[in-house]
């Protein structure tokens, strides 16, 4: 059974439709990269996923279980969150708290383990995205992509089932992607499931096993990367990818 | 004649910095709740929250001392409160009304990724409040703050117009002995005491300086 499981989700604001119906499953252990132009629909998918936005129509199930529906209340919608984890375009730590407080903040507050343990835990992530001696230190003494590393661990931290990433290099300057790019990567060795939003086709060719190109709310086209970037079935697709590949 | 009239100022000056401590006390709490009626999503709640405080800011806090000190006797034939007490009352809801719109700006300055970082954590909405937006709105309105604490210093003057004896009454009763600089002196007392509070203030602010946002 697939770890992730989304049905024909709906969302439209005011009186645009955004999402016109997108249903994919993902099986644990899988990256799925999620491309297409702006307004297509991307970052909404994953606000939905995230219950930052509540979706039109459509269900969500991860591991079997049903997590949208009408009416949930506040409680359900907190817990609901807890299998997905998101990490922003743009970084959003915690300006008055460490690096290291950053990252212990959520699993303290919502006592997922004793004190040590989760200071045990949180170093250990920040060894892992390279950033262990900056534990003291206060974000706005970082580099955005040392922000952007900061906030992967602080999202790993509550080991989400999905760990989604909306645009994280976006924000960046083009000599720090690289760096966040790799810890990507590394998570990717480690079994994490991940669903990534982005505009670097290199990456997404090298590291996703599943590639959605969006289009106008609704997955013009899904398959692997080869199938997607080599053989695009669908003219649009197409001419996307050409019109991404000459931009480098 | 110096230090008599000094030593009978400061009894006055007693009674301005309970006026100033007690009415700081009360309305710092208060504000935040009017700021939270204030931004309601339920709109009734809103709308009679924000008419209340443009009542309080369109009339003279003079005038909102002699309704509170003098309505219930003048409309209703009930004992009225004691000077001072009235006096609080008065100060602590004209002082909730201006503190909650400085607190409404900072609270909606804050991005709104702070809290959606919050919640993709899943954190409850008051942790999200209370240990990620509050201290970076207490950062963004010092400077708002400080300026408005200042000038309730001042505004205890307002008292004596009900008959509290504070700091100006007591000035003022030296005229009729023929001295009239006592009540000029008052204002080193209010002076001195807006020297301390800026002084605090900007140790404040540096205290919160470890941190951008």
């Amino acid at each position: 059974m697939a770890l992730l499981e989304v049905k024909n989700l709906k969302k439209g604001f005011a009186d645009t439709d955004v999402l016109k119906g997108v249903s994919f499953s993902l099986e644990k252990g899988q990256v799925l990269a999620i491309i297409g132009s702006s307004g297509s629909g991307k970052t909404t998918l994953l606000r939905c996923l995230n219950f930052l936005e509540t979706p039109d129509e459509g269900q969500v199930f991860v591991d079997g279980k049903y997590l949208t529906g009408t009416n949930l209340s506040d409680e359900e919608i907190r817990l609901n969150r807890l299998k997905f984890g998101l990490v922003f375009q743009n970084f959003n730590l915690f300006p008055q708290y460490t690096v290291l407080e950053n990252i212990t903040l959520a699993p303290t507050l919502l006592k997922q383990g004793n004190p040590q343990d989760i200071q045990a835990t949180a170093l250990r992530l920040l060894e892992q995205v390279g950033l262990t001696q900056k534990k003291d230190a206060y974000p706005h003494q970082l580099s955005g992509g040392q922000q952007q590393r900061v906030a992967i661990a602080r999202a790993l931290a509550l080991s989400p089932q999905v760990l989604c990433f909306d645009e994280p290099t976006s924000a960046l300057d083009p000599e720090l992607t690289g760096e966040v790019l790799r810890v990507i990567r590394g998570l990717k060795d480690r079994d994490n499931t991940m669903i990534v939003v982005t505009h670097e086709m290199e990456f997404a060719k090298s590291v996703a096993d599943v590639v959605i190109y969006m289009a106008d709310g609704v997955i013009e086209e899904m398959g692997t990367p080869e199938q997607l970037f080599e053989h695009p079935r669908s003219e649009k697709t197409r001419s996307f990818i050409r019109g991404a590949q000459q931009a480098f | 004649m110096f230090l008599p009239v000094t030593l009978q100022l400061l009894s006055g000056f007693a009674e301005t910095v309970k006026i100033f401590a007690l009415t700081l006390i009360f309305a710092l709490p208060l504000g935040l709740v009017v700021a939270f009626g204030s931004m309601s999503r339920f709109t009734p709640l809103r709308a009679l929250t924000r008419g209340f405080v443009w009542v309080i800011r369109g009339t003279p806090l003079m005038l909102q001392l002699m309704i509170i000190f003098y309505g219930p006797g003048l409309l209703f034939g009930l004992p009225s409160m004691a000077r001072s007490t009235a006096t609080v009352v008065a100060f602590t809801i004209n002082y909730a009304c201006y503190f909650s719109e400085i607190y409404r700006g900072g609270i909606e300055s804050i991005p709104k990724g702070q809290y959606e970082a919050g919640q993709v954590l899943g954190m409850t909405k008051p942790q999200i409040f209370f240990k990620v937006v509050l201290l970076q709105v207490v950062k963004r309105i010092m400077a708002p703050m400080s300026n408005e604490v200042i000038t309730l210093v001042k505004d205890t003057s307002l008292a004596r117009i009900i008959g509290v004896y504070e700091i100006i009454w007591s000035g003022e009763s030296f005229i009729k002995k023929g001295l009239l600089w006592p009540l000029f002196y008052t204002g080193a007392f209010y002076l001195i005491f807006n020297g301390v509070l800026t002084i605090l203030f900007g140790y404040l602010e540096k205290k919160l300086d470890y941190f951008r946002g």
